[in-house]
């Protein structure tokens, strides 16, 4: 019984492993586990199972993600089952600190840079809660919001106002 | 009908109606695809779009599950007629105004109006004894912050602009409020109060006037819809039923 135990244990482990160095699709500087995508690997009668969440309910990504999910796992000689679990639902605070690190060294500023109490106005918003974003490329917090929306579902767009680059902002969610 | 047989039916209406909303909704939005006033909307409103089509997705795969018989998501949203959708009218018009064929003010009046809506029905549905429709209202209620906070910087933009970009939000505003008379046909009257509330001070804000509600109620939400709805599913429906066993 025991060694039963140990045995779905350890390849609970293997699952882990063989996941932990899978990119996001679309950033691919960061991994599922990293981003909190992935969620939880368990086993039971019917064998293993995978649980990863949605960032965003209409996300095009997912599909890719399974699916690297399950190529990743064949090359250790290993499968399961991918189940899709809404609640609780994915937050900007699943990222690991070692991944807003990744994600500011590849350009996109991570999420929960907030200043409170800043008086910086969003034009034509005056009534936001103001977000100061530092930018990736030179630190400065004299940015500005160009869009809400990005190039992915999890982004906005912005603008250094000292550097003058343009950047994404994984925004708060 | 047995007690379980009605609660079923009346949660599979539920998720119909909000699936089909988010559905008619995403894919009228869509439109503007390619064709945005300056390229930062035409993302925004692909990824709205994008946000309204997942949340679909989701009800749907709730809701074949609720109805059994082999229904599928794809069933739900490719095999129904418009008689079959139980979406509010508001969200089936095409973007036109009296002046233009597509306008963005009518766009954005209208999705503010539909997103204050739905910033607080997805929060009190958070609470819906349906855990798995609990868990979509959590998942959604964050995506309708942003597509509520977008229309709304958009509509005080408008609102407070140019006296051209005043007058067709107004005109917009005008024509869409009197579809909302339909939101409030549903177990949800509490949200009125604070969808007012919403309303009256983005308005303010805005400079425009909330006109007076006088027209005949629509009925979307039964199955009697605007003859706008019966061609957009025939666009959204054409590939699916030319090609039923098609994958990606």
């Amino acid at each position: 019984m025991v060694v039963v135990v140990m045995q779905a244990a350890s390849r609970v482990q293997q699952v882990w492993d063989a996941l932990d160095a899978v990119p996001d699709p679309e950033i691919p500087v960061v991994s599922i586990r990293e981003l909190g995508i992935l969620r939880d690997v368990r086993e039971d009668d019917e064998g293993l199972e995978i649980i990863i969440t949605p960032t965003y309910s209409g996300c095009p990504a997912m599909d890719q993600i399974a699916d690297d999910i399950h190529t990743a796992l064949a090359q250790q000689q290993l499968s399961a089952r991918i189940t899709t679990q809404l609640a609780p639902a994915w937050t900007t605070d699943w990222i690991t600190a070692a991944a807003k690190t990744k994600l500011r060294s590849y350009g996109i500023a991570p999420p929960h840079t907030l200043v409170p109490g800043s008086d910086k106005v969003i034009r034509f918003a005056p009534r936001h809660a103001a977000e100061a974003v530092a930018c990736p490329q030179c630190g400065s917090l004299n940015t500005t919001e160009t869009s809400h929306f990005g190039s992915t579902a999890c982004k906005a767009l912005y603008k250094c106002l000292d550097c003058l680059e343009p950047f994404d902002y994984f925004k708060s969610y | 009908m047995n007690a379980v047989a009605s609660s079923v039916h009346a949660s599979l209406k539920q998720l119909l109606h909000l699936a089909d909303n988010a559905l008619v909704l995403g894919q009228r939005n869509a439109e503007w695809c390619g064709n945005g006033p300056v390229l930062e909307e035409d993302i925004a409103l692909a990824n709205m779009s994008l946000d309204l089509i997942g949340q679909a997705r989701m009800l749907y795969q709730h809701a074949a599950t609720v109805s059994g018989g082999g229904a599928s998501e794809d069933s739900l949203a490719y095999f129904r007629n418009a008689d079959d959708f139980r979406n509010f009218t508001l969200l089936e018009l095409p973007h036109a105004s009296a002046t233009s064929e597509r306008d963005y003010a009518v766009t954005i009046v209208r999705n503010f109006l539909y997103s204050a809506f739905m910033l607080l029905q997805w929060e009190a549905l958070q609470a819906s004894n349906d855990a798995q429709l609990a868990g979509i209202a959590g998942k959604s209620l964050k995506e309708v912050r942003y597509h509520f906070r977008h229309s709304r910087d958009w509509l005080i933009r408008l609102g407070d602009g140019t006296t051209e970009s005043h007058q067709r939000t107004q005109a917009a505003l005008n024509q869409l409020m009197p579809y909302t008379a339909e939101f409030w046909t549903s177990d949800r009257p509490a949200l009125r109060a604070p969808w007012d509330g919403l309303v009256n001070d983005a308005l303010k804000e805005a400079g425009l006037l909330r006109p007076s509600v006088q027209a005949s109620l629509p009925h979307g939400k039964t199955g009697q819809h605007s003859d706008h709805l019966a061609p957009l599913l025939a666009d959204m429906q054409s590939l699916a039923r030319a090609h039923p066993r098609a994958l990606w």
